[in-house]
């Protein structure tokens, strides 16, 4: 915050950049969104066994205002998307999405009226993280993949820069069925619209948040368990998702 | 009271006109100013009573429950929850797909409790079927033996979350970590550590692996030393009592009227208990008492939960004494009657767990027969005559049904679950209105309502 | 259309009649599987299959179904309507009592089973709702389980509504318990419960439309694409049963 308004430029970002990063990463403290099942399991990552605190995160934030992550653990009803938004819009920056668990990152299994199918219609997600309900292990994987990606996070200009790259990137990435591609809406963050869900317009053009693109590594952007797609040559996107 | 996102967005004492008098937009470090404006406030009447969200994310709210407070300074005149902000329509769903698939959607209904949500769900749909007599001996101690686990397993999640929102931190590190030696169980046994889909119509779907055995006798010999631990951290621990004592009272009249069963019920001396009044699965064969507290109050039911971890203790004891012993030559687990009974017998492999490699054998290479039966099982499902039943199993929180009515299908005409959590939480205003607003923490604790069951 | 049983020694040909009044009937499966989306090979595709007449137990009921009916029926003659006139139909299936109680007289019923000392069913657990759709005329059935502590017994009592008038007495005076279930069964289904103190969406968000565990209401998903297929909703996938 204070940082980002007075930056250098050339070698010094770099260094500032890897100071920042560290720290940030260091000491993220998680404003759990534990809804479902997924709650469950992100609890006991807290417990002795799989120690959060190792990571310095286990002052759960109860007060949006002051956390840095937002684990939306669980399933995402209908009614609780507003609510989800507006604790989103309470952090502040910089902040990070992990969506923990099938439910979160895709609707999971309840295809059906209830529940939102995927909080990426709602917040913009850094890590995706499969699984029903994930161990600790894949969640711990998850945030130390989190990490890695806060840590090489660039700032000032290089994260303009960056930020313009992600979304031309974005924007040329094909979708993966031809008939999904005729008549979707135009979708200004790129990539198809699923079919007969309201269209958000991405937040993540905005705000300096991380979008779902590789950043740093290309590892940090896949979800834990990512099968490796060969590169075809219609597909010019990432395995982001 | 509603906060404004950024920003102190000027004088919190000039109120705006809501639908339901005056709403103060408060920024932080203004609540003086606020309270002020309140007392010299423009309506008379109304300074004193202050309506306050404690809205669906919130720490000590147990879940996604919404609690809208009418306060008169620290009394809480008025509480209306609010729930369905995890529905899930887990029922509709179930609707959808066959009689076994409904096992994976009921299952993470109550999610602290899976096991119970799977048992009920099976006990009625072989109540529909007809087959309860069927039902192998084994799969029957399976069922009770994996349910005590899961008991105590959401006790100590009840247990560790109550002193999480009470702000004791210690019993939560120590209520997970006796969870986390039951999820190893859950997972040498079933696979998975939580939502397992074990229980299937018909009986379990797989027999306990080598070594299972070995490390439930471990786990009882070491559990009554940890349950012992903690409950000298608390039982009379005066911060503890001066929080739970006497708080939240429901008497038997109001249980009655409120339809609340479980440790609530058991609290108020009652020793009502499903597994004694109407057994299942074989209850009526085991050993074990059912603990009652006459007192009507927070600590009262945290009492009762203890307890019921010990007897819980006891039952897994007996059970697994009985898995142990001599087996007689055909002694499955699943149902033998092949047009209903889970065809494939599973078996680790290299990649997980999946039908084993002499079943394989079994339908590809020997019986046309099965491979058909298990075809036709796997995709269509097995056919349950026409009828409604009921049947009820006591989960952790009280008194768990099924209401499963079928026209004939192959899929779930209806599957309804009466939730206890859904009918308890209801009781929550009538425990918590005029005490304080502290004590309606340790109010919607001690129900335990799991937001998951609430909602389905 | 035969409610009440016919009377013993009736006319000779009464299976018969019974025949010829099922034609009446409407049809409620066509073909042999009764599927509509794919062909139907079994040979059998003219098949009509009539909604079969409601079925009814004769007494005596057997197990503690008959001292239940006796004192009930015994309280409702001293109330003043009778037991036929209260309750439409008596099925014993599977070990359970089913009372079809018509709806006038649902809390009259209710509140002697709860007062009455021989029957003595403290504890309701709750209102669940089922929609019938072939069911023209009594679509919405309001089915009610009550448990007496004091006896161990077990109860059904169930309210057939049609979908025109879906109108049934609130229970909440004689069971508070049933105020929250009746706010999910209105939500749910669309049954409307006359004198419940506050009939608002429960568990759906307070604006939604419809009534979603109703037969005619979509399930609501969404096709899933992967690796370049697209799977459908469950409800919209092909049945071959």
């Amino acid at each position: 915050m204070g940082v980002e308004e007075k930056l250098p430029s050339g070698i010094l970002l770099t260094t500032v950049e890897k100071v920042a990063g560290y720290a940030r990463k260091s000491s993220v403290w998680p404003a759990t969104f534990g809804l479902a099942c997924c709650a469950i399991e992100l609890m006991q990552t807290g417990g002795p066994r799989h120690d959060l605190a190792r990571f310095g995160m286990e002052r759960a934030s109860n007060t949006p205002r002051q956390a840095d992550l937002m684990i939306v653990a669980g399933r995402v009803s209908q009614k609780m998307a507003p609510v989800l938004r507006q604790i989103y819009d309470q952090m502040a920056d910089p902040k990070w999405v992990i969506s923990m668990g099938v439910c979160a990152s895709s609707g999971g299994m309840f295809n059906n009226y209830a529940i939102v199918q995927g909080v990426d219609h709602v917040v913009p997600v850094d890590i995706y993280l499969p699984g029903c309900p994930p161990r600790p292990e894949m969640l711990l994987d998850a945030i130390v993949k989190l990490h890695d990606k806060i840590q090489n996070m660039k700032l000032g200009a290089n994260r303009a820069r960056e930020v313009t790259e992600l979304e031309q990137a974005r924007l040329r990435r094909l979708p993966l069925t031809a008939s999904l591609a005729v008549g979707q809406s135009h979708n200004p963050a790129g990539g198809p619209t699923m079919l007969g869900t309201p269209g958000f317009a991405s937040p993540a053009l905005d705000s300096p948040t991380v979008s779902a693109e590789g950043l740093g590594s290309r590892a940090a952007a896949e979800p834990e368990g990512a099968i490796r797609r060969d590169a075809r040559p219609d597909q010019a996107g990432a395995a982001g998702e | 009271m509603t906060t404004q996102a950024g920003g102190t967005g000027g004088p919190a004492a000039e109120g705006t006109e809501g639908t339901e008098g005056r709403v103060y937009n408060v920024a932080g470090g203004d609540w003086d100013e606020v309270v002020q404006a309140l007392q010299d406030g423009a309506d008379p009447e109304d300074t004193e009573h202050l309506v306050v969200n404690m809205g669906p994310q919130h720490p000590s709210t147990h879940g996604v429950l919404r609690l809208v407070l009418t306060l008169n300074g620290e009394t809480v005149t008025e509480l209306r929850p609010v729930i369905g902000y995890l529905h899930t329509g887990i029922e509709k769903s179930m609707e959808f797909r066959t009689w076994t698939q409904g096992v994976t959607f009921c299952t993470r209904a109550d999610y602290l409790s899976p096991i119970f949500n799977e048992t009920v769900y099976c006990l009625a749909v072989e109540k529909l079927l007809g087959v309860e007599a069927e039902i192998p001996e084994r799969a029957s101690i399976l069922r009770v033996m994996m349910m005590e686990l899961n008991r105590i397993a959401s006790h100590m999640t009840a247990i560790g979350t109550f002193g999480l929102e009470l702000g004791a931190t210690t019993v939560f590190l120590y209520a997970v970590r006796e969870r986390e030696r039951i999820l190893d169980l859950f997972e040498l046994i079933t696979g998975l550590r939580m939502n397992h889909a074990y229980v299937r119509p018909g009986g379990v779907s797989q027999d306990l692996p080598r070594g299972a055995l070995d490390a439930i006798r471990e786990f009882l010999g070491r559990m009554p030393h940890q349950l012992a631990e903690l409950r000298s951290l608390m039982d009379a621990n005066p911060l503890y009592l001066g929080r739970t004592k006497n708080v939240a009272y429901l008497d038997l009249a109001g249980c009655m009227a409120l339809g609340v069963t479980g440790p609530l019920l058991r609290g108020t001396g009652l020793p009502w208990d499903l597994r004694k009044s109407q057994p299942y699965c074989g209850y009526e064969t085991y050993d074990f008492e059912v603990p009652t507290q006459g007192t009507c109050d927070a600590y009262g039911r945290y009492l009762v939960r203890m307890a019921e971890c010990d007897e819980s203790l006891k039952i897994i004891e007996q059970a697994s004494d009985r898995l142990a012993g001599p087996r007689p030559e055909h002694d499955p687990v699943m149902i033998s009657d092949p047009k209903i009974g889970w065809p494939a017998k599973l078996a680790l492999g290299g990649d997980g767990l999946g039908n084993s490699p002499d079943h394989i054998a079994h339908i590809m290479g020997q019986s046309m027969e099965a491979l058909i039966h298990h075809f036709k099982l796997v995709t269509e499902g097995f056919r349950v005559p026409v009828g409604q039943v009921y049947t009820a199993v006591e989960s952790p929180r009280g008194e768990l049904g099924c209401h499963a009515v079928s026209d004939g299908g192959t899929r779930p005409y209806r599957a309804h679950f009466r939730d206890p959590s859904f009918t308890n939480l209801q009781a929550v205003a009538a425990m918590a209105e005029g005490g304080m607003i502290a004590d309606v923490i340790p109010a919607v604790a001690s129900i335990d309502p799991v937001m998951g069951g609430v909602d389905r | 259309m035969s409610e009440n049983p016919p009377p013993n020694g009736a006319e000779p040909d009464e299976a018969a009649l019974a025949g010829q009044e099922r034609l009446n009937e409407q049809v409620v499966r066509t073909g042999m599987f009764g599927t509509q989306t794919t062909g139907d090979t079994s040979g059998y595709g003219g098949l009509q299959v009539r909604r079969p007449p409601p079925p009814f137990t004769p007494r005596p009921y057997g197990s503690y179904f008959d001292e239940i009916a006796d004192a009930l029926s015994t309280r409702l003659e001293a109330e003043g309507s009778g037991f036929d006139e209260a309750v439409e139909r008596v099925i014993v299936d599977r070990g359970e009592l089913t009372l079809h109680v018509r709806r006038e007289h649902l809390v009259t019923v209710a509140r002697q089973l709860r007062d009455e000392p021989s029957l003595a069913f403290e504890l309701c657990g709750g209102v669940s709702g089922v929609h019938y759709l072939a069911d023209v005329g009594r679509e919405l059935h309001a089915v009610y389980h009550l448990v007496s502590i004091t006896h161990n017994r077990r109860l059904r009592l169930e309210v057939s509504v049609p979908d025109a008038d879906p109108h049934v007495p609130s229970l909440v005076s004689v069971y508070p318990t049933c105020n929250w279930h009746e706010r999910e069964t209105w939500d749910f289904f669309g049954i409307v419960f006359d004198g419940h103190p506050g009939l608002t969406r429960i568990e759906m968000p307070d604006d939604w439309k419809g009534h979603p565990q109703r037969k005619d209401y979509p399930l609501g998903g969404i096709p899933v694409e992967y690796r370049g297929a697209t799977v459908p909703p469950p409800d919209e996938r092909r049945s071959y049963s």
